[in-house]
C-alpha cells in the first residue's frame, strides 16, 4: 500500500485523502495513517508546488555548477557539501561520480546575483578546487513533468 | 443497370453508433465516455523504435506471415504471460489488428451452413465476419446475474449438429467482464466434448484486474482447437499502428496466412518493427497504464454506487456496464436524452446485441478528471429522471 501511495502522490500530492482511496481500493483512515507515518519516518520529506517562473512573469535564473574540492581528512565530502547546501539559495546539492564531485543547483533572481554567489561563496570555501557554471537557458521537463506545450492528438468521440 | 451489390453485403447492418458519432462531432462542449481505445500515448521507446526504423529505411514488405524477430517475441511473450507455447515458424501470423485476425480465422474455418456461436453482448465484428464468410452466426445472450459470463448450460443449450466455432470474447468489451481459470474449466469440458473450435479474443488481456488473465488455450488439449487472438493496441497503447496476431494450429494458420498473402500481403513493416520493441522492453509501461486504469475503475465503480446507478463490478478491459433498467426507457433513448441534455455521449448497450438493451457501455479511457465532470452530469441527468417519475 505505501508504495502505491508514495506512486501516487510523487506525481499529485494535492489529493483528497477519501479520492486516493477509492482510487487505490483502500479506505480513507488507512491511507491517513500511512501518510502520516511516512511522514514521521521523513520518507515523504515535504511537499513542494512545480512552478513555470517564466510563466509567473517572474525573473529567476537557475544554474548548474560543477564543484571541484579536496576531500576533508575523517569528513570526506559531507563537511563541504553542508558549507554549500545550508545557503538557502542553494536548492540541491549531489555528490557525483566522474569528472567533478558536487553538483549544486543555484536559484537566483538574475544573472549578476547568481555570479556573485559563485565569486563570493562558493569559490572561496576551502578546498574548493573549481567552479564551472552552466545557466539553464530553457527547461522543457522538470520532476517528470514536461512544461513546453504539448499538444494532444484528439481521439474520434466514439468508437466501439 | 443491374444491381452492383451483394446482396451478402447489403444485409448487413451497418454499426449501430453512426448517428451518435455525427451528433457528437458536432458540439464541441460534449464530453465523451464512449472511446475504445487507451488515453495514453504509445510508449515513447516504441515511437521512437518507428521513428529509428523510418529512417533506417526498413520499409519494405515483410514475409507474409510477419516478421521472425517479432514472431519470435510473440511467443515468448504468450509462454511467459498465458503459458501457451507457440512455434514461431508455423503456429503465429501477424495481422493488421485484431479484427483482421477474427476475419480471416472465421474465412479460414467456415464452409457455408457451419454454426458460430456468439455470446453478446461482445464486440461488433464477430457477427458480420461470420456471415461474410458465409458462416451462419448464433447469438448467445449472457445475463447479468452471471456478471455477463458464458455458462457451460448457456453454451450447451446453443449447440446443435451444425456448430463448428465459438467466440471468447474476455476479457469483454463492452461488460468488462472476465472469465478466470474456474470459469472456463467447464466451458473447456462442453467444446471438447462436442468436438467445437473456439476463437479466443483475447485483445484486453493485459488489462485484467483480479488476477492474471487466463487463455482458454493455456487448458489441456486446447491448444490444438483454439485460435487465440491478440494484439497491440489496447494493453500497448497502439490502436492507430493497427497490428494484431494470431496463434494455433499450423493447420489452420496456414490456411489464413493463404487469405492474409492475398488479401493484404503483411502487416504494415514500421509496426512490426515498434512491436518487438513493446514486447521487449514495455512490461513497466503497461503496468503503469494497467494501475492507472484500475484506479479509474474503482472510481467508477464507487461514484455509481454512490449515485445509485445499478452495476456489477467489472475486472476487465476499459468498460463499466451499468443497467438502467430503472428508468423504463431503451438504453438509446437513455443515451440520445443524456447526449441532448448534459452533453455526454456513452455508448448503448445494444450496439453490441440486443441483449445489451437496459445498459450503457460506459468507458474509462479517460482521466479522473473528465471522469468527474461526466459523473457529475450523469448524476445530474439520473436525479431528475428520478424525478420525474
Amino acid at each position: 500500500m505505501r508504495t502505491q501511495i508514495l506512486k501516487y502522490i510523487e506525481k499529485k500530492s494535492k489529493v483528497d485523502l477519501g479520492e486516493l482511496a477509492v482510487l487505490l481500493g483502500t479506505d480513507e483512515v488507512t491511507v491517513a495513517n500511512e501518510i502520516a507515518e511516512m511522514e514521521k519516518e521523513k520518507i515523504i520529506c515535504g511537499y513542494h508546488t512545480l512552478i513555470d517562473w517564466d510563466k509567473a512573469g517572474v525573473e529567476s535564473v537557475t544554474a548548474l555548477i560543477e564543484v571541484r574540492v579536496t576531500p576533508q581528512r575523517n569528513q570526506g565530502f559531507d563537511k563541504i557539501a553542508e558549507r554549500i547546501y545550508n545557503y538557502p539559495e542553494v536548492s540541491a546539492v549531489y555528490l557525483i561520480s566522474g569528472a567533478y564531485d558536487l553538483l549544486v543547483t543555484l536559484e537566483g533572481k538574475t544573472l549578476k546575483e547568481v555570479s556573485q554567489f559563485v565569486s563570493d561563496k562558493l569559490s572561496p570555501v576551502d578546498s574548493v578546487l573549481s567552479t564551472a557554471t552552466h545557466f539553464i537557458l530553457k527547461k522543457y521537463k522538470d520532476h517528470g513533468t514536461i512544461l513546453v506545450k504539448k499538444s494532444k492528438p484528439e481521439r474520434m468521440p466514439v468508437t466501439l | 443497370m443491374r444491381n452492383p451489390l451483394s446482396q451478402k453485403v447489403t444485409s448487413i447492418a451497418p454499426s449501430g453508433i453512426r448517428k451518435f458519432f455525427d451528433v457528437v462531432s458536432e458540439m464541441p462542449d460534449a464530453i465523451s465516455l464512449g472511446v475504445g481505445e487507451p488515453d495514453f500515448d504509445t510508449p515513447w521507446r516504441i515511437r521512437e523504435e518507428g521513428i529509428y526504423t523510418l529512417e533506417k529505411g526498413k520499409t519494405f514488405y515483410t514475409s507474409n506471415a510477419g516478421l521472425k524477430e517479432l514472431k519470435i517475441e510473440i511467443c515468448k511473450y504468450l509462454d511467459r504471460k498465458v503459458n501457451v507455447q507457440y512455434n514461431y515458424q508455423n503456429e503465429v501470423i501477424v495481422t493488421v489488428g485484431g479484427s483482421e485476425g477474427i476475419d480471416i480465422a472465421l474465412r479460414a474455418m467456415l464452409d457455408p451452413g457451419d454454426e458460430v456461436l456468439i455470446p453478446q453482448p461482445s464486440y461488433v465484428s464477430y457477427l458480420p465476419c461470420t456471415v461474410l464468410a458465409d458462416g451462419v452466426p448464433v447469438v448467445i445472450p449472457l445475463q447479468e446475474k452471471n456478471e455477463f459470463k458464458l455458462t457451460a448450460e448457456e453454451l450447451e443449450a446453443a449447440i446443435t449438429p451444425k456448430t463448428k466455432i465459438l467466440v471468447m470474447p474476455f476479457p469483454n468489451n463492452p461488460t468488462g467482464s472476465i472469465m478466470t481459470k474456474e470459469d472456463l474449466e467447464p466451458i473447456v469440458e462442453v467444446v471438447k466434448k462436442h468436438d467445437l473450435f473456439v476463437i479466443s479474443d483475447e485483445i484486453y488481456s493485459e488489462l485484467s484486474y483480479k488476477g492474471e488473465h487466463v487463455s482458454i488455450a493455456s487448458f489441456e488439449g486446447m491448444k490444438e482447437r483454439t485460435i487465440l487472438i491478440n494484439g497491440f493496441s489496447k494493453g500497448f497503447a497502439m490502436t492507430g499502428w493497427r497490428l494484431g496476431y494470431a496463434c494455433g494450429p499450423a493447420e489452420i494458420i496456414s490456411q489464413m496466412v493463404k487469405i492474409h498473402q492475398y488479401a493484404i500481403m503483411c502487416a504494415p513493416t514500421n509496426s512490426q518493427y515498434a512491436a518487438v520493441e513493446a514486447l521487449r522492453s514495455c512490461e513497466a509501461e503497461v503496468e503503469e497504464m494497467r494501475e492507472a486504469y484500475n484506479q479509474r475503475r474503482r472510481f467508477l465503480v464507487h461514484e455509481f454506487k454512490r449515485i445509485g446507478l445499478d452495476c456489477f463490478e467489472p475486472f476487465g478491459a476499459f468498460y463499466i456496464f451499468p443497467s438502467i433498467k430503472e428508468f423504463g426507457m431503451t438504453s438509446e433513448e437513455f443515451a440520445t436524452r443524456l447526449l441532448e441534455e448534459e452533453k455526454v455521449a456513452i455508448v448503448p448497450g445494444t450496439a453490441f446485441g440486443d441483449c445489451g438493451e437496459g445498459f450503457l457501455r460506459i468507458s474509462y479511457a479517460y482521466s479522473i478528471e473528465d471522469l468527474k465532470e461526466a459523473i457529475g452530469r450523469l448524476e445530474r441527468f439520473i436525479t431528475r429522471l428520478r424525478n420525474e417519475k
